[in-house]
């Protein structure tokens, strides 16, 4: 065990995978002089032809990245930050989505993207995106968002492992976060199991990437009212583990979901929708969400910050959900 | 005084001091904390911005992108509104929503400084078209990196232009790296003016520490433009003194005594000594300096007692019409700040 960041947590994981397979090879935008300290060691330790700076070309490489998934390599790309995606959308939405599934079952893409979520720090609307869930509704990419070292350490070596094509969303938020890791280079975590982070009665909170920390320290506020709160952490959206979700809201019958991602279509909406369908008679209030609203990021600080989703707003939301029946009709909140 | 003001030297120079003394002054606030985010400054790059913008006419159109403040002080931005945005202030070129990312004066003929790479490049080609289309005769320019110029964007906005004829001036600051990648490890091809070839356009490679030189260049491939000539890329060879983003805490790229070199080309001492051998005064260059050095406190202290914007204001300017605010939002007291975290890291120094 050993107590890491976020970052270094990421950093080991892919170290011993490359250690571990040399198929495995990484590229991306500034790995060499370790942008965000994930590849400290890895040129000496790999070399140049498995650890590769790229050009600006995340179309090309990540396309590239199919490509050579498909002859038996395993890429791991570093798209450093997530809307650094978006120049590469058709070959993650034409390729990589979908090549298994139009070459009936011919083509194999073990890839694994990473990026992170970059947001909270005045870097302005186009570098602050959540693009989860805009893949999350494209079939055949597995989604994976970590909330924790631990969670970051066993995902990615999952991911790695993995022969589907995986996209990794590490929140920047977490990344000083510190937790006890394990030193196995074989620790992984599987993917498309959720974690109950904190058990409770009273309310689920499904909280996503950063959020997690934020309703974990939401919930420590409201046990000093005698309010037990259950916070789920899904990890992988994609494919979501419902059951451990809804045998919270079987137990609680309330729920708030949390999610950095903007209001419409996010993760949230997507957990609330099968929270209805699948377990509505359990449900004792509506679900309340959590998320940025529909407005992109500004630069000043004062006006960015308070949009993301924070204590303040999860304790309201708590709290609504649990005074449901005692609700006047026009609330003067609407969605929180 | 009035007559030399007038003349076209002592403005390059006069925009070339004014884009040096702002950056120093706002990588000096930045590193106190008084300017947030990332700041990604155009030292050593002065002489290509302002030769260039100088060559456009007032309502020629301009994008750019992350580096971006020197853009719109070489096409003639007032200095005060562009200080108020880096702080993240209402009165802000922006209005405290970009940040200096995004430092774009429309009123000079700017189209925005875009932050991600290459995206801009389409967008000029576009303005380019639109002029056509609406049958005016204003030219567009594209600002990028050598790094932009491996984005697919740049090769389709290239090819466009190519094709339909448009007038647009695509101009390749390369000052040989992005971020910490050297252009020698991110193209095979040693100038990227010879991809022009490809979409059938000119190439040109220019001394882009020299600003006449740049001005010569620039003003032909505009007058080719307007005149219905079609694009042309021009590549600008110059250097940035500082990393890739100021005060980040460490050296993304230590580029060692290479900075020195280029130091010994420093385009604004190179034109203040052509000035001086034109028979201009020492006397005159040092008024012109301590002007400027006014004009950026002034800016200062403008940005500095200028108010932030509102939290409501975070929901302005998504469409032309107004978005709902939830009402959560719309009922938080005014000044409302959330809990900092502990745990959060900054990327940047400060």
């Amino acid at each position: 065990m050993a107590r890491l960041s976020f970052l270094e947590a990421i950093r080991r994981a892919q170290f011993s995978e490359m250690k571990r397979d040399e198929r495995v090879f990484i590229m991306g935008t500034d790995l060499v002089c370790n942008v965000f300290g994930t590849t400290t060691g890895f040129l000496e330790e790999f070399g140049p032809e498995r650890v590769r700076d790229t050009p600006i070309s995340e179309n090309g490489f990540i396309g590239a990245a199919a490509g050579a998934s498909m002859v038996g390599a395993r890429p791991i790309v570093d798209a450093n930050i997530s809307s650094f995606l978006y120049p590469a959308m058709d070959q993650i939405c034409s390729i990589i989505a979908k090549s298994r599934y139009i070459y009936g079952g011919q083509a194999t893409l073990p890839l694994v993207v990473r990026c992170c979520l970059f947001y909270g720090n005045s870097n302005a609307a186009q570098h602050s995106d959540r693009p989860y869930p805009m893949l999350m509704g494209m079939p055949g990419l597995t989604i994976l968002v970590p909330s924790g070292p631990r969670d970051a350490n066993g995902l990615l070596r999952a991911a790695i492992r993995d022969d589907n094509p995986v996209f990794i969303f590490e929140d920047s938020t977490l990344w000083g976060r510190k937790e006890e890791v394990p030193d196995d280079p074989d620790f992984v975590v599987e993917i498309g199991k959720a974690d109950v982070k904190l058990e409770g009665s009273d309310v689920t909170v499904v909280a996503i990437g950063g959020s997690v920390p934020i309703a974990l320290a939401s919930a420590k506020l409201l046990a000093e009212d005698g309010i037990s709160v259950e916070v789920v952490d899904p990890r992988t959206l994609v494919p979501l583990d419902n059951e451990t979700i809804l045998k919270s809201v079987r137990k609680t019958g309330r729920v708030v979901v949390v999610d950095p991602a903007h209001q419409t279509c996010s993760a949230a909406s997507e957990i609330s929708a099968r929270i209805v369908e699948e377990a509505f008679g359990a449900l004792r209030a509506p679900i309340v969400r959590v998320t940025t609203p529909d407005t992109h990021l500004p630069f000043s600080p004062q006006i960015e910050k308070p949009l993301y989703p924070n204590k303040d707003r999860i304790v309201d939301a708590v709290r609504r959900v649990l005074d449901h029946a005692k609700a006047k009709p026009q609330s003067a909140r609407e969605n929180v | 005084m009035t007559q030399l003001a007038n003349d076209q030297a002592l403005e390059f120079f006069r925009r070339m001091v004014k884009i040096r003394r702002f950056e120093e002054r706002a990588e000096a606030m930045h590193a106190q904390g008084e300017i947030p985010g990332a700041l990604h400054t155009y030292s050593g790059q002065e002489a290509t911005g302002v030769g260039a913008c100088m060559a456009l006419r007032n309502d020629d159109f301009m994008v750019g992108n992350h580096r971006s403040h020197g853009h719109p002080i070489a096409k003639g931005a007032k200095l005060r509104t562009l200080m108020a945005e880096l702080l993240g202030k209402e009165t802000g070129v922006c209005h405290g929503k970009g940040g200096s990312m995004h430092l774009s004066d429309f009123s000079v003929g700017s189209l925005g400084e875009t932050s991600i790479v290459g995206s801009g490049v389409p967008v000029a080609a576009g303005a380019a078209l639109g002029s056509r289309i609406l049958g005016k005769d204003q030219v567009s320019l594209a600002f990028f990196g050598d790094g932009a110029a491996n984005e697919g964007a740049f090769h389709e906005g290239c090819n466009l232009a190519g094709v339909w004829k448009l007038p647009v001036v695509f101009l390749c600051e390369n000052n040989g790296y992005a971020v910490s990648t050297p252009v020698s490890a991110a193209m095979a091809i040693e100038n990227v003016s010879v991809r022009a070839a490809g979409y059938g356009m000119p190439g040109e490679v220019v001394d882009g520490q020299d600003v006449e030189a740049v001005y010569e260049c620039v003003s032909r491939a505009v007058t080719r433009a307007r005149t219905g000539g079609g694009p042309t890329l021009i590549e600008a060879k110059t250097y940035r003194y500082g990393d890739h983003a100021a005060n980040m805490g460490r050296l993304l790229l230590d580029r060692g005594s290479e900075v020195d070199e280029w130091t010994k080309r420093d385009p604004i001492v190179m034109f203040r000594a052509k000035l001086l051998k034109a028979g201009h005064t020492e006397e005159l260059l040092t008024e012109i300096d301590s002007e400027i050095s006014e004009e950026v406190d002034e800016a200062v202290k403008f940005a500095r007692e200028s108010r932030y914007p509102s939290l409501l204001n975070s929901f302005d300017d998504v469409l032309t019409r107004r978005v709902p605010v939830p009402a959560y939002f719309a009922n938080l007291p005014e000044g409302y700040q959330v809990e900092a975290d502990e745990n959060a890291v900054s990327l940047f120094g400060n």
